[in-house]
């Protein structure tokens, strides 16, 4: 569902939808390279891991009439952050799981992300698996570990949109964001205005739920 | 703004201090075993050391003669407010102070060279060309810098200039320290060929030991480039096991973590832990923290209370990542934890400070902080903005300019600790992670400083100051030419909220020409000396308000613009700041002279001044530079220093 929606404010019944995104997957897959692919059209070969999570906006056009915002969370995927992770799901219309093509494990860990998702996570909520990395694999074919049709079948099982994506050649990352727009329910968002399950502004979900102070005092807050 | 410690950090920062601080005498035997190794070098020391070594060998040798109560009570007291550390819980510092007060009373007694160089050799080792010139008293040292004192305190006047150091035989350390050098040519360089092979070799510093990827380098290579770096640190837990190493991988290094690991359990074992020793012109100094052992080995001139001081600071950004007690659970629960895993991704902060204490940081080494240099009545209205947008969750809000502080909002009651700012700015500017992911972060972390126990959660967005628009989505900016706002709140959920202060900060800024005073700041980067002290021998300067716990310097160019220069000026800054620290006489100010610098170190009670002149400059002239230094400090001090920041 959208988060947010601007009525009537074009001429020519033109929709603007706002959507909250969150990145997922194991450590150096590549989700801080798509989303800056995404946001940005750049690559690192040489990428220090995301410290926390990452915040990030870009907004892409369907078509002449349709403007779709999203707003990104782009998380760390290190076990110790784990617990910390529903915070950015939670609100979340669209997820983006990242494996890496050449790393079999990758995909198991996207695997679990996909159930917890699913358990957890908002019930209309939009996922897209990603195996990243593809453009290693066009040069040495035996580097891949995960097989296309594998991780294709499994993601026609779980209902997920499926790409095979590369952060530095830019295939299909556009193709991934776009697919992923085009699933979620502008129309609907668009004309009746409807809102994130939480809140009046994507943003505000994250914040809202937490008292003022409520975590003040916690393990970290001041005990004085 | 940064006080010493926020009032309620105190008590939960056990951190194992205590014990290094209660156990001075852990040092000296230490420094002992320093001797042992050195008499394989420094022959002349021979016959004095071996006693002592022997004994240490045999039984543990005799506690040295405390000094005197009311002498070593009085220095603690006045020192405190200065130590060279962190953490601003006095810690190692303290035991430093007595090993040189035990090298003043056996100076007094037998003369023993065994006991000076406990107390200094290895913190001289490389210095050893920079020679004071106190014994020379020709026309010019008779300018004290008694007259040009500026009365910024009174006692500043009665009590702490001894202006000429000559000849100061209550200060048998001094004295001591200059008979060991006229062996020397006295008037070598302060880096001879030696130094300058260090000079070559930092200029590779901070490369991979494998970094020709042609085919693999070779394990020898590897090692050879291994073996030369002028610095590593290890970080090594209670089992032996590798947590963290600057250089080379695990399999590179395995055999000299055993080697490490070896010797920390067995002197461990016998009680009686092992702070450090020397090998060839390499200081070993070694921290042991809880479940971890840290080593740090040094081959720039570094004395082991800073060495530890680093140490330190590796240590808390360890706290930082996993909390004392989470790091405590996991070592209870299984004591052959790996903790590089629970520390993924955090390496490139390690290596960040480790690589800052390897170039060498003002900040690191005086323990504090810089400040933006701006008109007091802009301040006001940037801390006031401050305080009006401040939303509910906030418990410290920071405006950061290139790693220097603008601004600061903050609790009455809780204060900033610099040895948690230092983590969070190496984690902003140096580590790139951050500042290239381009957008807006949420960062839970802990700051140890502030409470070692729990996580607090920092909104951090940055801006470029070149820029006029403040939108995020501009490439990010330019390292000297970063803007950050920082903030925290000890609520997890509160990224929104934050986010939306961070908005209206800006747009007020904006709107109250705030914003464009920090760029335009920004852009100007430091005064020069020049421009500071028109006319001045002076080249360089630190000075640091103790009050504060901020620092000011000029520019480094001209006179310093690569990394080596650097690099020498910061060995300068570290030897001065060693024989200042580790003084127990009323020592208050220093000259020294070599034949490409002159230096003079002042302590007040109020301020720490280091200054660097030419190789030619006159004492008088160093004297009215430092002099006209503070003068300026004096006038400029609400320019320079955050005094208060803003407390709501
Ligand atoms: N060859 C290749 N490398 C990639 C690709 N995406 C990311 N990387 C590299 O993989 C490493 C980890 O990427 P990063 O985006 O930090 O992963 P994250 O931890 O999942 O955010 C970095 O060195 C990237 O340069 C890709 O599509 N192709
Ligand atoms: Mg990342």
């Amino acid at each position: 569902m959208a988060s947010r929606v601007q009525q009537g404010g074009r001429p020519g019944g033109a929709r603007f939808a706002q959507f909250k995104l969150v990145l997922l997957g194991e450590s150096a897959v590549g989700k801080s390279s798509l989303v800056l692919r995404f946001v940005k059209d750049q690559f690192d070969d040489y990428r220090e891991s995301t410290i926390g999570a990452a915040f990030l906006t870009q907004t892409i056009a369907l078509d002449e009439q349709t403007t779709v915002k999203f707003e990104i969370w782009d998380t760390a995927g290190q076990e110790r952050y784990k617990s910390l992770a529903p915070m950015y799901y939670r609100n979340a219309n669209c997820a983006v799981v990242v494996y890496d093509i050449t790393q079999a494990s990758s995909l198991d860990k996207a695997k679990a992300w996909v159930k917890e998702l699913q358990r957890q996570a908002n019930e209309n909520i939009i996922i897209a698996l990603a195996g990243n990395k593809a453009d290693l694999v066009a040069e040495q074919p035996d580097k891949r570990a995960v097989p296309t049709a594998d991780a294709e079948a499994y993601a026609k099982e779980a209902n997920l949109l499926f790409f095979e994506t590369s952060a530095k050649t830019a295939e299909n990352v556009k193709e991934l964001f776009t697919a992923i727009a085009k699933k979620l329910p502008i129309e609907q968002a668009s004309q009746r205005g409807m809102r994130g399950a939480a809140g009046r502004t994507a943003g505000v979900d994250l914040g809202s739920r937490a008292e003022p102070g409520s975590g003040a005092g916690g393990p970290g807050g001041c005990n004085c | 703004m940064p006080e010493e410690q926020a009032p309620g950090a105190g008590s939960t920062q056990p951190c194992g201090d205590s014990e290094s601080q209660q156990k001075p005498q852990d040092h000296i035997n230490n420094g002992q075993v320093s001797d042992q190794k050195q008499n394989d070098i420094e022959p002349h020391q021979n016959e004095d050391n071996t006693q002592l070594a022997q004994s240490q060998e045999l039984t543990p040798p005799p506690l040295p003669p405390r000094p005197p109560l009311s002498q070593a009570g009085s220095l603690r007291l006045s020192k405190k407010p200065s130590r060279p550390q962190l953490l601003s819980t006095p810690t190692t510092a303290l035991s430093l102070a007595d090993v040189h007060t035990q090298s003043y009373n056996s100076e007094d007694g037998a003369g023993s060279p065994a006991s000076r160089a406990v107390s200094r050799k290895h913190s001289f080792t490389h210095f050893g060309r920079f020679v004071s010139n106190n014994n020379s008293s020709d026309g010019d040292d008779s300018a004290s810098i008694k007259s040009y004192i500026p009365s910024l305190d009174a006692r500043v006047e009665n009590e702490s200039i001894l202006g000429d150091v000559a000849g100061d035989d209550t200060n048998p350390a001094w004295t001591a320290l200059n008979e060991d050098y006229e062996k020397d040519d006295p008037f070598q360089t302060i880096f001879s060929p030696e130094d300058e092979a260090l000079s070559d070799q930092i200029q590779h510093e901070f490369e991979d030991v494998e970094s020709e990827q042609a085919e693999g380098t070779s394990e020898e290579v590897a090692l050879e480039n291994w073996k030369a770096k002028l610095k590593h640190f290890f970080i090594l837990s209670a089992s032996g096991k590798p947590v963290y190493s600057r250089h080379g991988d695990d399999q590179l290094i395995s055999n000299y973590v055993g080697v490490a690991q070896t010797l920390i359990s067995f002197y461990q074992g016998a009680k009686d832990p092992l702070k450090g020793f020397t090998a060839g012109s390499t200081r070993f100094v070694m921290l042991s923290k809880g479940p971890l052992n840290l080593v740090a080995i040094s081959r720039l001139p570094e004395s082991d209370a800073q060495l530890r001081s680093q140490l330190e600071a590796l240590y808390m950004q360890i706290l930082s990542t996993l909390t004392l007690p989470s790091m405590e659970k996991m070592f209870s629960n299984r004591p052959s934890t790996d903790l590089r895993r629970p520390l993924q991704g955090t390496d490139v902060l390690l290596d960040g400070l480790a690589d800052g204490f390897t170039r060498g940081s003002p900040s690191a080494l005086l323990s504090a902080l810089e400040c933006l240099r701006m008109r007091k009545t802009n301040r006001k209205v940037i801390n006031d903005t401050l305080l009006k947008v401040r939303s509910p969750n906030l418990l410290y809000g920071l405006i950061v300019a290139a790693g220097r502080l603008v601004s600061v909002v903050r609790p009455k009651k809780h204060s900033l600790h610099p040895g948690d700012l230092h983590l969070i700015f190496n984690m902003l500017f140096e580590a790139g992670s951050v500042r290239a992911g381009g957008g807006e972060n949420w960062i839970p972390l802990c700051l140890p400083g502030f409470n070692n126990t729990g996580f607090l959660y920092m909104y951090v967005s940055f801006f470029a100051a070149s820029e006029t628009t403040t939108t995020n989505d501009e490439a990010p900016p330019e390292k000297d030419d970063e803007l950050a706002i920082v903030l925290i709140s000890a609520n997890k959920e509160a990224f929104f909220e934050l986010r939306k202060m961070r908005d209206d900060l800006v747009s007020q800024l904006d709107s109250n020409g705030s914003m464009s005073l920090i760029k335009t700041a920004l852009r100007k980067g430091h005064a020069s000396c020049a421009e500071i002290v028109p006319g001045t021998v002076l080249r360089h300067f630190l000075y640091k308000s103790r009050g504060n716990v901020q620092f000011v310097m000029p520019a480094f160019e001209p006179h310093f613009n690569d990394l080596v220069a650097r690099r020498r000026l910061m060995s300068l800054y570290h030897l001065m700041h060693e024989s200042i620290h580790s003084r127990t006489a009323h020592l208050k100010v220093q000259h020294s002279i070599a034949s490409n610098a002159t230096a003079l170190a002042w302590e007040t009670p109020l301020f720490e001044l280091y200054c660097v002149a030419g190789p030619r400059a006159s004492r008088a002239a160093l004297a009215q530079g430092a002099n006209r230094v503070v003068q300026w400090i004096r006038r400029e001090e609400e320019r320079v220093f955050i005094i208060g920041g803003a407390v709501f």
